[in-house]
């Protein structure tokens, strides 16, 4: 804080941990650890009189995840005896607001996905929409001192208040993306660490604070690649940011000085669309296996457990699903593995069962369990059970399952369209 | 022909989610002299990657050079979605080794300069 930034934001948002968090309702970051930094975050910007800007609250940035994280800062100014205006901007998008977009033929898919279908809408749990730099430019003018965003496009929180000040998107959402990930722009990279971003007429700065890291232009334009598909033109809300021109040089030893980067808007603003439906549930047994024999036989072992657990169940109606990861072989890498002919002298086995309850899930697993315990196969020789088991008990209850069906974009005219915001006096 | 290791000219070779219906990676060459040599090399194309993952060429979306980062990326669609049933890596951050296996193919006149 002694170099006076003119705030503080962070992202706290990602798709990567997977879909379970968005449809569950679940933060994937604990409460006590967010609110260690929070606190941190929250008392420097107030006695400094600067926006504090959070992003993609609680992680999915959906309801449940957003109100966590008001509810925490809420909690800490109490505590703290804090006070200040706060937008509340929600991201939660309202189903039949998409539904009547999709049948005028407004929602495309995002990449290799499938197009969007009105069952899909019926079946997603919670619908997020990813809202880009205006809904926040739109708090800071309403005198926002802090702002809780739900689902949010990641470097916005960055380049809101920049662009609120004049400067050019360019070089606003570039530094955006840099400063997103933290100190992962740095090297040794590390996310648990933050950045100072510096932004100026047609350029911006970043540099590590801590002295045990310095930003090199390899890991500042490493960054600028990172979890993108294309790395000259990064598509966002309302736009494209173009890199082609973008020039990286040395500041200082622990600071970079980007140029060249700019926004091309798009002749139309769209919205990305994330949503996940339930799946039933899970439930996973973890074993090893040390047998010469049994390992060269894994995968007439799994199909003998694949055909018992279908002939047992035949007749019980359960909806179910059974999958092994085999680690030693593929488990890592599936079908993508070109290893086809190893020769480990140890597994590792996941066998995984879902259903559409919990019982069936257990069911399914305790069953495949036992039957690969004790099941023949060629040439066996140890004949009192194929498997070691780490663990009593073997069987771990995995809970609700979700996978991802919407990855779509939305045209819209208004860019606050979908993220309403309340202002609070705290 | 001479051939280098990737592993000699690359510094950083990773894989990762690029959301989570894509799977990218990247290869950060050491400098641009390395950087140079790959992508003079000619062999970084759909067709490497689909070699090295056992997939369609059409399942490679893109191989872009990124001279800034001294870097070659490459996307392909994701075998499973993040997440989906029979998905073994939610973040794709393991899906990288077969890159470490590559070897460019070096005309040794430009080598050295």
């Amino acid at each position: 804080m002694r170099r006076s930034p003119h705030a503080i934001a962070v992202d706290a948002g990602s798709s990567d941990p997977g879909p379970y968090y968005l449809g569950a309702g679940i933060p994937f970051t604990g409460r006590s650890a967010v609110k260690r930094d929070l606190e941190l975050m929250l008392e420097a910007a107030v006695v400094h009189k600067i926006p504090l800007i959070i992003g993609s609250a609680g992680g999915s940035g959906g309801e449940p995840h957003l109100k966590r994280d008001v509810d925490l800062i809420m909690e800490i100014a109490r505590e703290k005896q804090l006070h200040f205006k706060m937008a509340v901007i929600h991201a939660e998008a309202d189903r039949e607001m998409i539904r009547a977009s999709l049948r005028q033929n407004k929602i495309q898919p995002l990449g290799p996905v499938p197009c969007l279908t009105e069952k899909d809408l019926d079946d997603a749990v919670r619908i997020v929409g990813q809202m880009g730099i205006e809904p926040i430019v739109g708090a800071l003018e309403a005198g926002a001192q802090v702002i809780a965003a739900g689902r949010a496009y990641d470097p916005s929180v960055f380049a809101a208040p920049a662009i609120r000040l004049g400067f050019e998107p360019g070089p606003a959402i570039h530094l955006g993306k840099i400063l997103e990930c933290g100190a992962i722009a740095s090297t040794p990279g590390s996310g648990s660490d933050c950045l100072l971003g510096r932004i100026g007429a047609g350029y911006f700065e970043v540099e590590t604070l801590n002295p045990a890291r310095v930003c090199t232009v390899t890991s500042v334009a490493a960054h600028t690649l990172y979890e993108k598909a294309d790395p000259l033109f990064l598509p966002l809300p309302g736009g494209c940011l173009d890199l082609r021109r973008t020039k990286f040089e040395q500041a200082a030893e622990n600071r970079v000085r980007v140029t060249g980067s700019v926004f091309i808007p798009a002749e139309k603003y769209t919205v990305k669309l994330e949503g996940v439906r339930r799946a039933g549930c899970r439930t996973v047994a973890i074993a090893g296996c040390r047998d010469p024999v049994m390992i060269r036989e894994i995968d007439n072992v799994i199909e003998t457990v694949r055909e018992r657990t279908k002939d047992n169940f035949a007749g019980s109606g359960l909806e179910y699903s059974l999958n092994f990861i085999v680690y030693g072989k593929n488990g890592v890498m599936g079908p993508l593995e070109p290893v086809r002919a190893a020769s480990p002298h140890e597994l590792g086995i996941i066998i995984e069962a879902t259903g559409d309850t919990q019982e069936t899930a257990d069911a399914i697993c305790g069953f495949a369990r036992s039957t690969m315990m004790h099941c023949s196969y060629p040439d066996r020789i140890a004949t009192a059970g194929n498997l070691a088991f780490p663990f009593s008990p073997s069987e771990f209850r995995g809970g609700e399952i979700f996978y991802y069906n919407i990855y779509h974009l939305m045209e819209t005219t208004d860019p606050f369209e979908l993220f309403p915001m309340e202002i609070v006096d705290v | 022909m001479k051939t280098l290791k990737i592993t000699d000219m690359a510094s950083v070779i990773r894989s990762k989610n690029s959301g989570p219906y894509e799977l990218t990676f990247d290869i950060i060459f050491k400098d641009r002299a390395n950087f140079q040599l790959a992508g003079s090399s000619g062999i970084f194309t759909n067709k490497l990657f689909a070699g090295l993952y056992g997939i369609k060429t059409e399942s490679v979306l893109n191989v872009v050079e990124f001279e800034q980062a001294n870097a070659i990326k490459a996307t392909i669609v994701r075998p499973v979605v993040s997440g989906s049933p029979g998905d073994s890596d939610v973040y794709g951050a393991q899906q990288h080794a077969p890159l470490l296996d590559i070897e460019v193919p070096v005309n040794m006149t430009a080598v050295g300069k």
